[in-house]
């Protein structure tokens, strides 16, 4: 048996397409209460999922990668499955990562496919998508996280649904000691346009020269309905918050358009935009990776191209702009 | 406080990847090595934190002797002591690079540290999970995605410790001793003065000398990902493009 770990997340149960392929039966493991158990269990059936374990415990009511981790544990020890899945996001992959050590199991993160058999062949992500890496995994339950993104839901939908998922309760045994790592306050972020989830994202590197100088690209994002991102050279110049960091270790966007204003190119800031449906490329070296691996590019300084370009759509806009 | 902080030294490639002929590294001959940019904040903050508490920064890299260049690294931007876990050469998988600093710390364990610091993931395997596996095996709390992290309580032995989440901020308030895994952008890190560089260089490094058993995960070859990108399409140079850029702008429906 292999068990998927679910949640009421978009997206969530995208990893039943990739359990599928490592073999069946798939059964579905989710924290929360009876009634979310039953909400999940009415999408599940839709999916052909017969079986849902709901952990519950008090002190799994908020989040707490501790208690979650040692339920997950407890959960595998006592189904003994071939295999667990998990989606590879930050709760995702935390929470794998600690049912792992407390079973004491290996994991395998950031898998695109897996082969079932003894030991499963896997293809893993390194360096955010830099890489890609083929990997053995041997274990009596074998655990892998599936990078984002990387399980497709096109499978799923050519599973027939069952009559009925089935919730099997299961309640963990957890020291109190656990609740120490539980969330303990929470706050909000304010709206407006956020990097991750902006359709445009006018991005600046060191070629921008200062901090002065993202002027013109906050000019030309807020003309596009955009947001600001940008090398970790302006992060590290403190040009530019850590927050707008694209890349390896800022943040990994998929925008339809990606304008790169005096950027190398360099593969630790590759696979943060890779993903983007189109990259224009604006950089006074042709033969910069940004530049030859966009798909449109201007040859020439940030400070000529970008006043330029925010003119002509002022212009084109009508005087009253 | 006490602090120990673990990184790891890591190819810095540029904008090419080139592999080793048997596929199971990066080719280094040609490239420089680095620690993640994770791990360069968290002893930034170890740093920080000692300059306000008062204790010691150890750091501390399992893998081949070389790993020295970035403990030095780390000794530069401000920490006290170094400590070399000799594995060899070959790429260890994350159970056994957990076992090795594990050992690591058994041994140093006259001293006891009270904040062990990771980086959420290591910039070139990212296997997300070294530091959960450390801290579980130490009996130690840890929480991971870390950008903030401060000392709380009267007698100063809790952490409030804060993460980014999509929807906004989330507060852990966990007790001393803790581990936790940080990433970028928690501090901005200093830049190693010259003559924390050259105290750097003389320093005597721990070495500890370690063969983890391998653990279930086995590399087998690393692959180049397919990239069937098209050559770029020019739209001109300098500022006469603008029309052209407008164009495609608008044609993208971005304008
Ligand atoms: C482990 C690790 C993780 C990393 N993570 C990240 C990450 O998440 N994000 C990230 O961005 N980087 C990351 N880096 C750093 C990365 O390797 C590069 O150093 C960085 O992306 C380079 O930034 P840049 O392109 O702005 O600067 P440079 O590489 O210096 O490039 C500047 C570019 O601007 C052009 N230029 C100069 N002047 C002008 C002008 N006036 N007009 C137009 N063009 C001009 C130049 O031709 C050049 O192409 C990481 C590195 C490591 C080792
Ligand atoms: N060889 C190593 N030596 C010391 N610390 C390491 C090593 N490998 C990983 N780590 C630590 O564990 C974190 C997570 O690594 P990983 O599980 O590989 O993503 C890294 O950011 C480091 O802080």
């Amino acid at each position: 048996m292999l068990l998927t770990v679910v949640d009421e997340q978009p997206g969530s149960l995208d990893t039943l397409g990739m359990a599928r392929t490592i073999g069946t039966p798939v059964a579905a493991v989710a924290f929360g209460t009876a009634a979310d158990g039953a909400k999940l269990a009415d999408e599940l059936v839709k999916h052909g999922v017969g079986t849902l374990h709901l952990i519950s415990h008090e002190l799994l009511t908020d989040y707490a990668p501790e208690a979650f981790g040692e339920a997950l544990a407890q959960l595998i020890a006592r189904l003994r499955p071939e295999g667990v899945i998990a989606t590879g996001d930050d709760r995702g992959a935390e929470v794998m990562a600690q049912a792992a050590a407390r079973a004491r199991l290996p994991l395998a993160t950031q898998c695109v496919s897996v082969t079932g058999g003894d030991p499963w062949q896997l293809t893993r992500i390194r360096g955010g998508g830099m890489l890609l890496e083929d990997a053995e995994l041997t274990a009596a339950t074998k655990l892998i996280t599936v990078a984002p993104g990387a399980a497709g839901a096109a499978e799923i939908s050519e599973v027939r649904a069952v009559d009925e998922c089935v919730v099997e309760a299961f309640t963990p045994e957890l020291a109190p000691e656990l609740a120490r790592t539980r969330v303990v306050a929470r706050t909000t972020r304010g709206d407006g346009v956020s990097l991750a989830t902006a359709e445009v994202v006018v991005s600046g590197g060191r070629g921008v020269g200062s901090a002065a100088g993202y002027a013109v690209l906050e000019e030309l994002a807020g003309l596009l309905g955009g947001a600001v991102g940008c090398s970790r050279v302006a992060t590290n110049n403190g040009w530019r918050p850590h927050s707008d960091q694209v890349g390896l270790t800022g943040t990994k966007i998929s925008p339809k358009l990606y304008i790169a204003c005096g950027i190398s190119g360099a593969t630790q800031h590759w696979v943060g935009c890779m993903d983007a449906a189109a990259i224009l490329a604006v950089n006074t070296d042709p033969e910069a990776p940004m530049v030859t691996r966009a798909t449109y590019a201007v040859i020439g300084d940030v400070h000529d191209v970008l006043p330029a370009v925010v003119a002509e759509i002022r212009a084109r806009a009508g005087p009253r702009r | 406080m006490e602090v120990l902080v673990c990184v790891k030294r890591v190819p810095a490639p540029g904008a090419k990847v080139p592999l080793t002929e048997d596929a199971q590294d990066i080719d280094t001959r040609h490239l420089g090595f680095t620690i993640g940019p994770h791990e360069e904040c968290a002893v930034e903050e170890a740093v920080r934190l000692v300059e306000a508490h008062g204790g010691h920064v150890t750091v501390l890299a399992a893998g081949p002797p070389e790993v020295a260049e970035q403990l030095r690294y780390a000794l530069a931007m401000g920490a006290d002591r170094g400590v070399l876990v000799d594995t060899g050469a070959a790429e260890l998988d994350p159970e056994a690079t957990a076992a090795a600093v594990v050992h690591a710390i058994r041994t140093l364990d006259a001293e006891p540290f009270d904040l062990v610091l990771f980086g959420n993931e290591s910039a070139d395997a990212g296997h997300y999970q070294v530091g959960i596996r450390v801290a579980c095996e130490l009996g130690l709390p840890i929480v991971g995605g870390i950008k903030g992290i401060d000392v709380d309580g009267a007698a100063g032995d809790r952490l409030r410790l804060r993460r980014d989440v999509a929807t906004g901020v989330e507060v852990y308030e966990v007790p001393l001793p803790t581990a936790a895994a940080v990433k970028e952008g928690l501090n901005l890190p200093r830049y190693p003065t010259m003559p924390g560089r050259l105290k750097a260089r003389k320093a005597q490094l721990l070495t500890i000398p370690f063969e983890p058993a391998a653990g279930g995960l086995r590399k087998v070859r690393l692959r180049q990902p397919h990239d069937d990108r098209e050559a770029a399409i020019v739209l001109g140079h300098g500022a006469a493009a603008a029309p052209a850029v407008v164009d495609v702008l608008e044609e993208l429906g971005a304008v």
